[in-house]
């Protein structure tokens, strides 16, 4: 697949602010006043920043507001009323710790359900961002209960290290790194799994072995520039081993250095970049089945 | 509604015989042709006359070489268009309703005045029978020539989709492949037609009918194939003069 690099901006961003925002629901404790305004407009600026970018991916982005209506059927029309409500609900808690806080201990408790709702709901955003691609059975490689777990699970770990919370993201970035490795490892078996090739995907194979002979158009096509997009994929071992080291090994190792705001915001730069570059392979290395009629992968 | 309907009572579809498709492309043109000037809006091109032309199409035509176990090598020409799904994986990814497949006669179209340009429902088409027009941002498909088939100004001939229309070794077929005594249907029956890609679960209507199995025999192509077979064979099957002593001073290194 294409890696269009406003879908990789997208994931990446709004992964990481929708991650803080799950954050910031749970915390028993949450930041009051400026300290909270601080963290709130972080994650929602990530958070907006990515889904702005994403509307850049579509070529009529005036009828955005249309994707809201089929929620019953569309992974794609379900993350875009997750991501409002998301938004909504931190919104006001955000508001409220910021402004609020004369009125806190009135509320008492009472806060918390309203930040469990926009954990879920930011969650939920990531959960459904996940499963556009998980659905596609026309990818194998992303038709996996793996892919939002990965998406997830670097939400929730980019989201512990945006935090500040070191000890969970020490865990996170290493359940997430093993995570990641074992999706490759997998992840280069589905398409074979899947059984597709030329013979099924042109019905020859009942006669012998077929290949392409020459091709169906001279020129390029959007099937072609979209789906059948194997250019991304030439440094993919050296790829994932940078992406695994820049986004997990190496701020795993940063976490336990002395002055963590410091070294702390060093290991969130590292994370950041690597899973940039893990969600390049992850539309760079996916293979769509159309690739089949075109004899590549 | 993006939602899938209940099965239709009718399938329209198209019949693609590729032991008489001679791969000339005419139903590639007039598709273009047609989807240039009907449905929706013009199927666009990008930089048709400078150096990177490219354009949305809606049938491709590939070749392909068939190596069956024994006997030569088989050369197939093979359309590829939308197979107007009946649990078509399109449709029910469209955040906006535009992707839709008819209940009356379960041709799958797009509502383009509805449609965002997101791509989604072309990454869910196992075909690659999707393509984003280049001019006007949205997602065009077969329609299998809706525009034609139920068209009272045009003359009843012409009632059928351009492709089929064109097609000049009638290698496409069209008609009711729900309705077991159609034209279509009897066709695919008496030939063995078959469906691509049945794996991925998306039951396309359009049917493919194989090639026919060639005359062969180990000898060659039969002794009527070509008659100047005996005159084209090889004379020397070992190489004499300069080539042999290169043959086998370097058979001996």
């Amino acid at each position: 697949m294409h890696p269009a690099r406003s879908l990789i901006a997208f994931t990446t961003l709004s992964g990481l602010g929708f991650g803080l925002l799950a954050w910031l629901g749970i915390d028993p404790t949450p930041p009051t006043g400026a300290v909270a305004a601080a963290f709130y407009l972080v994650a929602a600026a990530l958070a907006l920043a990515g889904l702005g970018v994403s509307a850049l991916h579509l070529r009529r982005p005036e009828r955005a507001w249309r994707a809201f209506r089929e929620w019953r059927t569309s992974w794609l029309s379900r993350e875009a009323w997750t991501a409002a409500l998301a938004l909504a609900l931190s919104g006001a808690q955000g508001l409220l710790l910021t402004f609020g806080t004369g009125l806190l201990p009135a509320l008492g408790m009472g806060l918390a359900p309203l930040g469990w709702l926009a954990a879920a709901a930011a969650l939920g955003t990531v959960l459904c961002t996940a499963m556009i691609y998980a659905q596609l059975a026309t990818v194998p490689r992303w038709h996996h209960w793996s892919t939002p777990a990965l998406f997830l699970a670097l939400a929730i770990t980019g989201g512990a290290l945006l935090s500040g919370r070191i000890a969970v993201a020490s865990v996170a970035l290493a359940l997430t790194g093993a995570l990641q490795l074992w999706c490759w490892w997998d992840g280069d078996k589905r398409f074979a799994r899947a059984g597709h090739s030329l013979a099924t995907a042109t019905g020859l194979g009942g006669i012998g072995t077929p290949r392409p002979l020459f091709p169906a158009h001279t020129a390029r096509s959007y099937v072609m520039d979209e789906m059948v997009c194997t250019v991304g994929r030439r440094h993919a071992r050296k790829l994932r081993a940078l992406s695994l080291a820049l986004m997990t090994v190496l701020p795993v190792v940063l976490l336990q250095l002395p002055m963590p705001h410091l070294f702390g915001f060093l290991a969130l730069v590292s994370h950041v970049i690597g899973v940039f570059v893990s969600r390049w392979l992850f539309f760079a290395e996916a293979e769509h089945v159309s690739g089949l009629y075109y004899g590549r992968r | 509604m993006t939602a899938l309907p209940p099965e239709p009572v009718r399938k329209l579809g198209l019949v693609i015989d590729l032991d008489t498709c001679v791969g000339c492309h005419a139903c590639v043109i007039a598709c273009k042709g047609w989807n240039d000037v009907a449905y929706g809006a013009p199927l666009g091109d990008a930089d048709a006359y400078g150096a990177d032309p490219s354009g949305a199409f809606l049938n491709r035509v590939h070749s392909y070489e068939v190596q069956p176990p024994d006997g030569p090598a088989q050369h197939v020409h093979f359309p590829r268009s939308c197979l107007h799904c009946d649990s078509a994986p399109c449709v029910p990814v469209c955040p906006t309703g535009a992707s839709y497949k008819r209940a009356e006669d379960g041709i799958v179209l797009v509502n383009e005045d509805a449609c965002i340009g997101c791509g989604l429902c072309a990454w869910a088409c196992p075909y690659g029978a999707r393509e984003m027009d280049p001019s006007a941002g949205v997602m065009k498909k077969c329609t299998l020539c809706v525009d034609r088939i139920y068209n009272d100004a045009l003359p009843e001939q012409d009632r059928e989709p351009a492709c089929v229309r064109t097609c000049p070794s009638n290698a496409r077929h069209f008609g009711d492949l729900a309705d077991p005594e159609s034209a279509a249907s009897q066709l695919v029956e008496a030939r063995g037609g078959f469906a691509l890609m049945p794996e991925t679960g998306a039951a396309p209507v359009n049917r493919y009918l194989p090639p026919r199995e060639k005359d062969w025999d180990e000898t060659g192509w039969g002794d009527e194939t070509d008659v100047l077979a005996p005159w084209l064979a090889p004379v020397a099957e070992e190489p004499q003069g300069f080539l042999g002593w290169l043959d086998r001073t370097l058979g001996k290194v």
